[in-house]
């Protein structure tokens, strides 16, 4: 039978915002335990919480930045459940009113082809603390730095057919968040999380097959292999005649399986009504309109105008545009250039991430900067220096030497493009390669190749490649 | 409308209160009674009033993004069972 697979993500991205969303308390990363989780984020008797003005601002550049719509009123609920890394016994969540209601997204798949998914709302939440099991006998430690921390709660209709689908749009969604400056995007610090719903159905039919929830899903890596095994776990228990239950499942990256955590129809009863707290929360069109003026060019619409006034391949721009930091760091190689975008692009999308990725690096921290690499870029261009010597010179800015006309000039890397200097090492090259001159002659036209590799050997590769050829192949017409 | 027994202790468990069995009938006619009180008002006609989510006609006030809490892990711990290297420290929670 064939099967079709159906995936809705509910991502959770942590606002950038400094304080948390109910609480003055701080929200940067990493501190020592429970120094900035306060009376409010400790659930104290007789506090309140007030609720932070930015995390608004932020989910409203979110619903903007995603074709959706942003409530004109919402309300926060409280979502009952007990857990020590939830010390109130609830969290302040938002049930029937959402921030962010229905919207859009396109994604673009492997074959290039374009498919819109569906947002269904995104919803202002507060995360809960942690809970370390490993290192008390008998006990669990609870840090609630992180209690309190506001989270944007991204949830998608059943629209994704695939994992790769289910990846190209939480990238896209990342790429979003982190272009409007929502959402520093780190996964391995669980800024950007995701939780996936995966079911299997008969190709064909309507009806939904029963779902299941896969958790701890912090990287893209983990969310297409983890929705992998799970489609492929629900297909054998339905071939073997088997029911999928609605259950909560946890993937287990080391032994790449995943295992159940609990079953749904017990665990959740989460008793939401609204936060008697917190009022309504109202947004005018004003407030709208003015978040919208601070919104940046989005990924689209770079992507766009990095085609249309660059030149560039729909693949090339979607790679440029990927980040905000890279899609920066382009424009300002190609306007350093001179103008060579195409250089540019084969420049950045190749050597640089190369360098980067092999030393871990982001593309804020390169050594190289996009004024020098642009530059760099610029003396190819005027043949200055050939591609291949171009390496080289990256190699030695790479290495902290200097910009490029600095490594050009010490290490004496200049084009050669005096004709009377080819003219001499291709005479001389010629002279002392008399059987191959002669096989190609005969009509051996490959032995072309080797003349060429002489000819730049000899000019340690400084020769212009070009002139090398015309002279090379008026000269041994003979 | 009315409650089971077992609706009862699952109630009390969800709010983690423990009941003895002989409180639980008297737990299931009170209850019941707030549901039946409930269900006289399901049958007034709602259909033209906006749900209220708080007695008070208000919005919600907002305060500026900025950190004005202090590290005061100390003083909040002095009070809890039992810490740890800065950790509150609870009966193993098992997953």
């Amino acid at each position: 039978m064939e099967w079709e697979v159906v995936i809705g993500l509910e991502i959770h991205a942590q606002l950038a915002t400094k304080s948390k969303i109910f609480s003055g308390a701080s929200t940067a990363y990493g501190a020592e335990p429970n120094t900035q989780a306060c009376t409010v984020d400790l659930g104290l008797p007789g506090v309140l919480p007030v609720l932070n003005h930015e995390a608004v601002q932020m989910a409203i550049k979110f619903g903007l930045a995603t074709n959706s719509a942003v409530a004109p009123r919402s309300i926060f609920a409280r979502k009952n459940y007990f857990y020590p890394d939830l010390p109130k016994g609830y969290q302040i969540s938002q049930m029937d009113l959402p921030i962010v209601g229905e919207g859009k997204l396109d994604i673009r798949l492997e074959d290039g082809s374009v498919k819109t998914v569906g947002i269904t709302r995104a919803h202002l939440e507060e995360d809960a603390g942690k809970s370390l099991h490993e290192d008390f006998q008998g006990m669990t430690g609870i840090d609630l730095n992180r209690a309190g921390t506001p989270l944007l709660e991204i949830v998608s209709e059943p629209d994704m057919r695939s994992a790769k689908e289910a990846v190209a749009y939480m990238k896209k969604i990342h790429s979003i968040v982190t272009y409007i400056d929502i959402c520093d995007g780190n996964m391995q610090e669980g800024s950007f999380r995701c939780d996936a719903n995966v079911s299997v159905r008969p190709k064909g039919q309507e009806e939904l097959g029963t779902r299941s929830e896969l958790k701890n899903l912090n990287s893209f890596r983990f969310v297409e292999r983890a929705i992998n095994l799970e489609v492929q776990r629900q297909i054998e228990i339905i071939e073997d005649g088997g029911k999928v239950v609605q259950e909560t499942r946890l993937y287990d990256a080391d032994k790449n399986e995943t295992r159940s955590m609990r079953s749904k129809e017990e665990a959740n009863d989460y008793r939401y009504f609204p936060d008697p707290d917190l009022l309504p929360v109202e947004i005018d069109q004003e407030t709208i309109e003015a978040v919208r003026a601070t919104l940046p060019e989005l990924p689209d619409a770079k992507q766009q105008r990095f085609t249309s006034e660059f030149g560039l391949s729909d693949y090339d721009a979607e790679v440029l545009t990927s980040s905000r930091q890279m899609a920066d760091y382009f424009e300002t190689v190609v306007k350093a250039s001179g103008g060579e975008a195409k250089l540019s692009a084969n420049w950045v999308s190749g050597d640089l991430t190369g360098s980067l990725n092999k030393d871990s690096k982001d593309i804020d921290e390169s050594p190289v900067s996009a004024a020098m690499l642009g530059g760099m870029i610029k003396r190819i261009a005027d043949n200055t220096i050939s591609g291949k010597i171009a390496k080289q010179v990256f190699e030695a800015m790479w290495q902290g030497e200097g910009d490029a006309d600095a490594v050009i000039e010490s290490k004496g890397l200049k084009q050669v493009t005096d004709s009377g200097a080819i003219e001499k090492i291709v005479d001389e090259i010629i002279a002392n390669n008399q059987a191959q001159v002669e096989q190609y002659r005969s009509g051996k036209d490959k032995v072309f190749g080797f003349f060429v590799g002489q000819v730049m050997k000899a000019s340690q590769g400084k020769a212009n490649p070009a002139q090398v050829n015309q002279m090379l192949k008026e000269k041994l017409k003979g | 409308m009315s409650l089971t027994q077992d609706d009862v202790k699952k109630i009390a468990h969800l709010a983690r209160l423990s009941l003895s069995d002989e409180d639980i009938p008297d737990y299931e006619k009170e209850l019941s009674n707030i549901l039946g009180l409930v269900e006289q008002m399901n049958a007034v006609d709602t259909s033209d009033v906006t749900p209220m989510a708080h007695p008070l006609d208000m919005a919600q006030r907002l305060r500026e993004d900025v950190v004005t809490e202090e590290n005061h892990r100390d003083e909040y711990q002095a009070i809890a069972p039992s810490v740890e290297n800065g950790l509150y420290l609870v009966p193993q929670v098992i997953e």
